[in-house]
């Protein structure tokens, strides 16, 4: 059983947690830009926590359902209307044969996660389904390709769940004006110190050059001592410092290895938050305590993993005695 | 050698200060020893130059934790590092034909050289896996010939054919996708070089040795290697309007070796 892709909206894609594992060939991981949002979209349906998930940038996107499940959206609200009914992000509904879901522009952030209970049943590359349109990997046709107008999405019927919604405190504002926190890292040392308080003191546009790979930013120009480096592997939420001065944030669908200057990375938290910023949006750093990050990330991780933890551990245990 | 975290889950090992093949063959002998010592708590390993990009799971193992197992075991490591196994050597067969080596005349130009005597020197250096990235197979092979060193093009191109061979700087690399690139191109292999139903996805690893080998324009269409219709008219095109360049004479000294 299926959904059938009415309108996909400009970019809509199948995404999972993130082909891992290959980047040593040059294979860019993918994922959701704003984990978050994908994060809390599966632990509603107590799915697992990489089930398969469309993100639907820019809205514009409706699709018919043909079996019965229950389905959350997340992320940023796009007017999403079930049967012409306006529903509100960031909870579950139920869903029937022959329902209809429609998402049109949103206000504030760009991009929503729509799940079904157990996800999306694709045919993974490399382990994942995740699209990289770059590196043609992933999708509904395993070659990378966004979601078009007809495509039809497999997920295995369920009766009907308890419906839930995310406390409100764990729902983001996705606002214009954003502070994101940076740790400091890679070439950090080599920004003279005035370089780094300029990048920490003053704020930053997002400009229209945004994508999965990553974002481009303007505004006071910081220089790096070193020029040119030998190209080395890219972090997850690496901030580059090219030539021109102008940090470029890296993204999920980044290369594997550069060769600019990066004055730290931004924390995973941080990364969803900007994933949802519009081009004009203001952002300002502010330095964070590494293990301080770390700590609240393995926090969030628990959260995630142990909902989910006894079914996890029983459909591990289930392949390894299958195979 | 320093370690050094950059992220909440992923650290740096920093191996030396310039590229060279020994450090080519530390890194290549550390992935399989870092993959069965740490393998359970690892995400992905990212190789370059020089360095090692680490990430691993949270959900198994602490920062700190990690990067003193980590250290230890660069520790140990460094104290066995005389049992090198040798580099394994990829051969590769290239074409360099006129329909192909889109950028022959530009770097005729540049190195004052006769295009074949560029086959002869490109194909008579040994060359090592510094790095892989940019695209998926995409290997940074170093380093060349210095009568070969030639800068990106200006503008880069908007689609290079798949399998095309290329230099730039003191690197050659094989595109082994079509892809947007600024690269200058000189040949082409047939050879498939990354495949996702296969085990090994590519042929190339980190430390590995390369060398070309020159095949004539029936071994690569053997070989299952493409020239549209519309790049051999090109060609053509390029060999009447040039009378002086010898390109005649040039296919003719292509040995077939393969």
């Amino acid at each position: 059983m299926s959904l059938t892709v009415f309108t996909p909206g400009p970019l809509s894609l199948l995404q999972d947690l993130g082909r891992h594992g290959h980047q040593h060939i040059g294979v860019s991981p993918g994922g959701p830009m704003d984990e978050h949002a994908f994060l809390w979209a599966n632990r509603l349906l107590d799915n697992p926590i990489h089930a398969a998930q469309i993100e639907i940038a820019m809205g514009q996107f409706s699709c018919q359902f043909h079996a019965e499940t229950t389905i959350t959206l997340t992320g940023a609200d796009m007017a999403a209307k079930l049967n012409q009914q306006p529903i509100s992000p960031w909870q579950s509904f139920s869903v029937r044969a022959g329902d209809q879901l429609t998402l049109r522009g949103s206000q504030h952030g760009i991009r929503a996660y729509l799940a079904v209970k157990d996800g999306f049943v694709v045919t993974p590359v490399l382990n994942s389904c995740a699209t990289v349109m770059r590196d043609n990997l992933g999708g509904p046709d395993t070659q990378g390709r966004k979601l078009t107008a007809q495509d039809s999405l497999r997920y295995n019927p369920t009766p009907a769940q308890p419906l839930r919604r995310v406390p409100r405190q764990f729902i983001p504002e996705y606002g214009q004006d954003v502070t994101l926190e940076v740790i400091p890292g890679y070439q950090y040392e080599q920004f003279a110190p005035e370089q780094r308080q300029r990048f920490f003191s003053h704020s930053y546009t997002v400009t229209p050059q945004i994508d999965r790979m990553g974002y481009r930013l303007a505004g006071e120009a910081i220089t790096c001592q070193t020029t040119s480096l030998i190209s080395e592997g890219i972090a997850l939420g690496a901030i580059q410092i090219p030539a021109d001065g102008q940090p470029i944030i890296l993204m999920r669908d980044r290369q594997t290895i550069g060769g600019y200057p990066k004055i730290g990375c931004l924390t995973a938290s941080s990364l969803s938050k900007l994933a949802q910023c519009q081009p004009g949006a203001q952002i300002r750093f502010v330095e964070k305590d590494l293990y301080q990050a770390e700590a609240e990330r393995m926090i969030e991780h628990h959260f995630f993993h142990s909902y989910v933890g006894k079914k996890r551990a029983a459909a591990i245990l289930n392949q390894a005695l299958t195979t | 050698m320093t370690v050094t975290p950059v992220n909440e889950n992923t650290v740096m090992v920093y191996l030396a200060d310039h590229t060279s093949p020994e450090t080519a063959d530390q890194i290549a002998a550390l992935l399989p020893i870092l993959r069965s010592q740490l393998g359970h708590y690892l995400i992905d390993l990212v190789p370059s130059y020089t360095s090692i990009l680490i990430s691993f799971d949270l959900m198994a193992i602490g920062l700190r934790d990690f990067t003193q197992q980590l250290k230890q075991l660069l520790h140990e490591a460094k104290q066995q590092q005389h049992q090198h196994s040798p580099s394994p050597l990829i051969e590769l067969p290239v074409y360099y034909g006129p329909e192909v080596a889109l950028d022959a005349d530009e770097l005729c130009r540049h190195t004052g050289l006769d295009f074949e005597q560029i086959i002869d020197i490109h194909a008579s250096t040994l060359y090592r896996v510094y790095a892989i990235g940019f695209a998926p197979g995409f290997a940074y092979l170093g380093n060349t010939d210095p009568r070969l060193h030639i800068a990106r093009k200006q503008t880069p191109r908007a689609k290079v054919p798949a399998g095309s061979l290329a230099l730039a700087d003191q690197q050659t690399a094989i595109y082994p996708k079509a892809s947007p690139g600024g690269w200058q191109i000189i040949g082409r292999t047939p050879v498939e070089l990354i495949d996702y139903q296969r085990e090994n996805l590519t042929l190339f690893e980190m430390g590995a040795q390369v060398r070309f080998t020159p095949i004539s324009r029936a071994k690569f269409i053997e070989l299952g290697g493409i020239i549209t219709a519309e790049e051999a008219a090109l060609a053509a095109g390029r060999t009447q309007a040039d009378t002086s360049s010898g390109d005649m004479r040039r296919e003719h000294r292509i040995r077939e070796v393969a």
